[in-house]
């Protein structure tokens, strides 16, 4: 399917009055156009990622050796709890939001979003929500200390005083999410170009648009989940405490009901990403559109019913447990879907290996490999053994670092010069990735050995037995951790550096889609004008 | 049916494997040259990690008929995963390979392919149910409901465990013993570090020993790898579970669930033994009204003051300090300093009280049914006497030196 | 589409954007939802006690199967070292399916003043919980306990005939807690127990 399109007049002719953006502080805050909230977003991600990056160096750091080295141990468990946080929260859907934002007006052919003050608010809640969730480092007594799983009891009757702004960052945090989801499928409904029906939209349309059905859907399970805690802790509720007839398994079902969705909505725009890069990338059509169109729907649909394959140790009857594990299974097949579809756009295509294109296959084949330790982990009597070991640490991060920030780095990567009109240093830009998926390995493989070992997760300190493998982790962590700086320099160059060469609009052989048919970069309004999409 | 599934997998590779040795040949070893070692890398990594698998690096095999299923359910996952990864690893290599638009490759026109994705939807399907077909077995003998000979309740505190042989009514707590300075570096480690405990769970072999796991406070788990076993401790409720130890010998687990501070240190060691020798030690350990009448009497015997700040001392650690650390700082204002502090410099029944009772609704437990009164009169010595608290006590001419007898009126007074 | 320069696309947003409001406050309230759905669940299948907490009514068809016995086990939590005396005052009894039976607990209030307390009744295994039902328990309400108070805390339960051919024994446990922060206004000191003495 192609996207030619008649494109008029960017722009220039009926707005006199529009000299370029405002400058200065006012634009930032005040914006409503969706590449600035766009650029706004990915900037909070970049410097978030840092942030959460030193904690998990911190992490690594006191594993290094058996015995207690930098931290103390309830110190250890804010630092894993709020790193969890960051990454999540701070890191991957923000970075995801600001994608979507810039990226879904210019590959539907509409203007803006549909909502653009509220856009504006969406990623405005996000700084505030921030400060106060780390300002509980700087009070009196712990930060929160309670994993960023926050399982009652131990977070309602146990937790800290920092507890309750803990709750209320989740709410900012979650009304932020949920507007920019709702401004994403009100975007997508009703501002398509005409001509671009449902199956011509580009796939990380149709990713973005199922990921933000299940925002719409999961995110106020979460808040109706921390406003409980708040209850129980100050309004002497007992939803999660037995004394007063609650149950603290009621909150494992309620927040996993959200979890799960919440680790799809992870990924789903990632895939969408990745479908767009590794086409480009092989000259060659996406293999299979309607199959991933129908296998993104499916993750997405499934993945509401398996959220008890987090709770297999927690006493539930012989039938519920074997209905989870066969649901957790059934997921993997449209997941293999949309792997043998990627498989398929590269076989016989004509394949260049850019930076992005790099990032998108060391997407492939570790995002795989977390997806082996998946479909191990559903397995119940084998999760008996995994539970709550490093071997789950090693699943989620092979899935989210090597999965989710990969697909994200390769969009910055791709996107990078039609954002700024500047080629990034394709030598850097390798080094960057190859350092990472070094680091990477080095730093997460030895966890499945160390889980199998018997090694638990969220401890300060271990047995003499796991110290080998756990000092190659913290090395491999580091050599991630410092590779990332690359990134920092390139995209800060990439953003700042005077022009040198006029880039293209195409930017890249290959390039399909109608945000290649925009001048490089991309002006400041575009598609004022509906292009046609035949 | 699994090993229908494997053959097929293994012929598809071969048959991509024969087909890209074809064509590679034509054109450069290198290509040949990274297949074969590729293959050689994955096979000898694979075949490393389980066949000879190095102590540490995989799941133990364990001593329970349970464990042993467990460890053959993963190593068959693992392996298909392992066999999956080859074939859709191969193919990519192959396609980054071969279809290089800098070796002239030209990119073919074809996107879409019904049959192919309904036998890329059906393959991996079938082996998923080849998968579930023996943990679904596996499940169920771990639900199995047959009549064991011993029931034990596990009970998870923060942070130790409780163990109550329920029909022999022995009872007591089992905590970390791996001293405070070889956690916080000052002496070297020894072996069982962190792995270690004052009074492991004793239990028979062969036998079916029904667990029931509940916890007191927070969510804990109790895992043994070795035994094939986690299960949530959850307060107010209890899970049931079982083992069956088939060689004696020590088996070393550790909380599996975040339970707060001191998660990592609250670890299980059970000793199997004999039949025999389990009977012998329940008939030690069976508390009789002259054995608890004899041991008692042991408790409440004055000691002197040395005696006092050492078993003070390391009762603290195991106790006290993980909230409350090593110099008396605590951790405010959730765990509230020792050092200066009102409750400690004050009176002693008052300081005894909180100890033996607790404060409900904080964090502070009630410690009067896991202390027996020796070892709170030494804790309690102890914190009167450390970080200069015993300057302001004997100011206020209040006593520092606690006897077990001063312990035993208090908790008698309580009770009326 | 005609091809008009200048000319914006004006689409109204504002039906969409209802109907996904809407959405989103239903799954808030779907979520406070989720707590009588989990109670209804877990009263059904017998998890975490929800099954036994209530009184049940018999069924006057109910048979007892003599053809098999099952041991039910008691035991007795206290939780955060609640001062109390808890105890069973038998520690297993054999029953047949369809029979029912009464046990009783003895409780000592030893805390040294009044005290509200919640027992909260578990059994196990899960796939037998659903089965154990009562007509009269102390857990099924909260027990207001004089300074002092001794009683006798009756159970009459029985196991439903349709519970598992392969089930040989199953465990009633309690775990009584303190329930001072959730006690309700009308103290209750005559149902549920037999009062023995108060040490006043």
């Amino acid at each position: 399917m192609s996207h030619e399109s008649h494109v008029h007049e960017v722009g220039h002719g009926h707005d006199h009055h529009h000299h370029g953006p405002p400058k200065g502080f006012s634009r930032w805050v005040y914006t409503t156009n969706h590449k600035d909230i766009g650029t706004l977003y990915l900037t909070f991600s970049l410097v978030m990622l840092f942030i959460g990056g030193i904690m998990a160096l911190v992490i690594r750091a006191e594993l290094f050796e058996p015995g207690t080295i930098l931290v103390d141990p309830d110190f250890f468990n804010q630092m894993t709890t709020m790193h969890g946080l960051i990454m999540v929260f701070g890191v991957i859907m923000p970075a995801m939001a600001g994608l979507a934002n810039w990226m879904i007006p210019l590959m539907i052919g509409a203007p803006d979003m549909a909502l653009p003050r509220l856009n504006n608010w969406s990623f405005w809640l996000l700084p505030f929500a921030f400060s106060m969730l780390m300002s509980t480092m700087l009070m009196k007594g712990s930060a929160p200390n309670f994993g960023w799983t926050f399982y009652a009891p131990l977070s309602t009757i146990y937790g800290p005083n920092s507890t309750d702004f803990f709750i209320f960052s989740i709410h900012l945090m979650g009304a932020s999410s949920i507007m920019a989801a709702l401004n994403i499928v009100v975007t997508i409904f009703n501002m398509r170009a005409p001509g671009m029906t449902w199956m011509k939209m580009p796939l990380f349309v149709w990713s973005w648009l199922v990921t933000a059905f299940l925002l719409l859907a999961v995110m106020p399970v979460l808040a109706g989940c921390v406003t409980m805690m708040l209850m129980d802790r100050h309004f002497h509720t007992s939803f999660f405490n037995a004394a007063g007839g609650g149950d603290p398994l009621l909150f494992q079902h309620v927040f996993w009901f959200f979890g799960h969705p919440e680790v799809y909505i992870l990924i789903l725009p990632g895939f969408g990403v990745i479908s767009e890069v590794i086409p480009t990338f092989s000259r060659k059509v996406l293999f299979g559109y309607r199959f991933m169109v129908y296998a993104t729907a499916s993750i997405a649909i499934v993945g509401f019913v398996v959220w008890m394959h987090h709770m297999f140790t927690t006493g539930a009857p012989y039938a519920a447990q074997l209905y989870f594990m066969y649901a957790t299974m059934l997921v993997a097949v449209p997941t293999g879907i949309k792997i043998f579809n990627w498989l398929g756009t590269l076989f016989k295509g004509s394949i260049t290996f850019e930076t992005p294109m790099l990032f998108a296959l060391g997407f492939l084949v570790m995002f795989t490999i977390g997806g082996f330790s998946g479909v191990m982990l559903s397995l119940v009597p084998a999760d008996y053994q995994y539970r709550d070991s490093y071997f789950v640490v090693a699943h989620f991060h092979y899935v989210l670092v090597s999965g989710s920030l990969f697909t994200i780095i390769a969009a910055v990567y791709f996107w990078l010069p039609k954002w700024t009109g500047n080629m990034y240093s394709e030598k850097l830009g390798q080094w960057h990735f190859w350092l990472s998926v070094i680091g990477m390995n080095v730093a997460f493989l030895p966890m499945h050995f160390l889980g199998l070992a018997g090694m638990p997760r969220r401890i300060p300190d271990y047995a003499l037995q796991f110290t080998d493998f756990n000092q190659l982790c913290t090395i491999g962590a580091f050599i991630f951790g410092f590779a990332q700086l690359i990134f920092l320099y390139i995209v800060i160059k990439a953003c700042y550096a005077k022009r040198r060469h006029k880039l293209s609009d195409e930017v890249w052989e290959g390039a399909k889609g109608l945000e290649w048919t925009i001048p490089t970069p991309a002006p400041y309004h575009t598609f004022e004008t509906a292009p046609v999409v035949h | 049916m699994q090993t229908i599934n494997v053959l097929v997998i293994f012929w598809k590779y071969d048959l991509i494997v024969a087909r890209s040795i074809r064509s590679i040949t034509l054109h450069s070893v290198v290509g040949i040259y990274i297949m074969i070692r590729l293959i050689l890398f994955l096979s000898t990594l694979a075949l490393a990690i389980t066949s000879y698998a190095v102590p540490a690096l995989n799941m133990p095999y364990g001593v329970s008929p349970i464990s042993r299923e467990i460890y053959n359910l993963h190593m068959a996952g693992f392996y298909i995963c392992c066999a999956i990864g080859v074939v859709v690893f191969g193919v990519l290599i192959y396609s980054l390979i071969k279809f290089r638009k800098s070796k002239g490759a030209k990119a073919a026109h074809f996107h879409e392919h019904i049959g192919l994705e309904i036998l890329w939807t059906a393959i991996p399907f079938f082996i998923l149910v080849a998968l579930a077909i023996p943990a679904t077995i596996v499940l169920a003998h771990i639900h199995d409901t047959e009549r064991s000979a011993l029931t034990i309740k596990v009970v998870g505190y923060q942070w130790k465990w409780k163990y109550e042989y329920l029909d022999q009514g022995i009872s007591f707590f089992s905590n970390l013993a791996t001293p405070q300075e070889q956690i916080l570096n000052k002496a070297p480690k020894n072996e069982w570090f962190l792995l270690e405990v004052d009074k492991p769970l004793v239990v028979p072999v062969n036998t079916k020993i029904k667990l029931l796991i509940t916890a007191d406070d927070v969510i804990h788990a109790w895992w043994v790898p070795d035994l094939g076993i986690k299960q949530d401790a959850i307060p107010g409720f209890i899970n049931e579970n079982w083992i069956y130890i088939e060689k004696e010998g020590f088996y070393r687990g550790q909380c599996g669930e975040l339970c707060g501070v001191y998660h990592a240190f609250m670890p299980i060691v059970v000793q199997a033994v004999s039949q025999a020798d389990f009977a012998k030690w329940v008939v030690a350990n069976t508390p009789t009204p002259e054995s608890m009448a004899l041991a008692q009497k042991e408790i409440l015997k004055p000691l002197t003051e040395d005696e006092l700040l050492t078993l003070g001392k390391t009762q603290y650690e195991k106790s006290c300090i993980m909230c409350h650390q090593a110099e008396g700082e605590g951790l405010p204002p959730t765990f509230p300093p020792l050092k200066d502090s009102r409750v400690v410099t004050g009176p002693l029944a008052v300081n005894i009280g909180y100890v033996l009772t607790g404060v409900p609704g904080t964090a502070m437990q009630a410690f009067g049914d896991q202390l027996d009164d020796r070892a709170m009169a030494a804790v309690v010595t102890y914190i009167r006497n450390a970080w200069g608290n015993e300057i302001p006590i004997k100011r206020h001419k209040y006593p520092t030196i606690v006897q077990p007898e001063d312990v035993a009126k208090v908790r008698q007074e309580s009770k009326k | 589409m005609s091809m008009n320069p200048g000319r914006k696309n004006k689409v109204s947003h504002t039906r969409l954007v209802i109907i996904l409001v809407v959405g989103i406050l239903f799954m808030f309230g779907f979520c406070y939802m989720l707590v009588p759905l989990y109670n209804f669940i877990c009263k059904r299948e017998g998890i975490n006690g929800k099954a036994a907490n209530s009184a049940t009514a018999i069924n006057p068809n109910m048979q007892i199967d003599y053809s098999r016995t099952i041991k039910v086990d008691f035991t007795t939590t206290l939780n955060k070292d609640l001062g109390f005396k808890f105890i069973p005052l038998s520690k297993h009894i054999d029953i047949h399916p369809g029979e029912r039976k009464l046990i009783y607990f003895y409780a000592e209030n030893l805390t040294g003043h009044d005290i509200t307390v919640q027992a909260i009744p578990s059994i196990t295994p899960t796939d037998a919980a659903r089965f154990l039902k009562k007509t009269e328990c102390f857990c099924f309400t909260q027990q207001y306990f004089f300074k002092g108070e001794k009683a006798d805390m009756p159970v009459y339960f029985f196991i439903e005939p349709e519970i598992g051919k392969d089930i040989k024994e199953v465990t009633l446990s309690y775990t009584l807690f303190d329930a001072t922060q959730y006690a309700k206004k009308e103290k209750i000191v005559n149902t549920g127990r037999v009062r023995l003495e108060i040490k006043r």
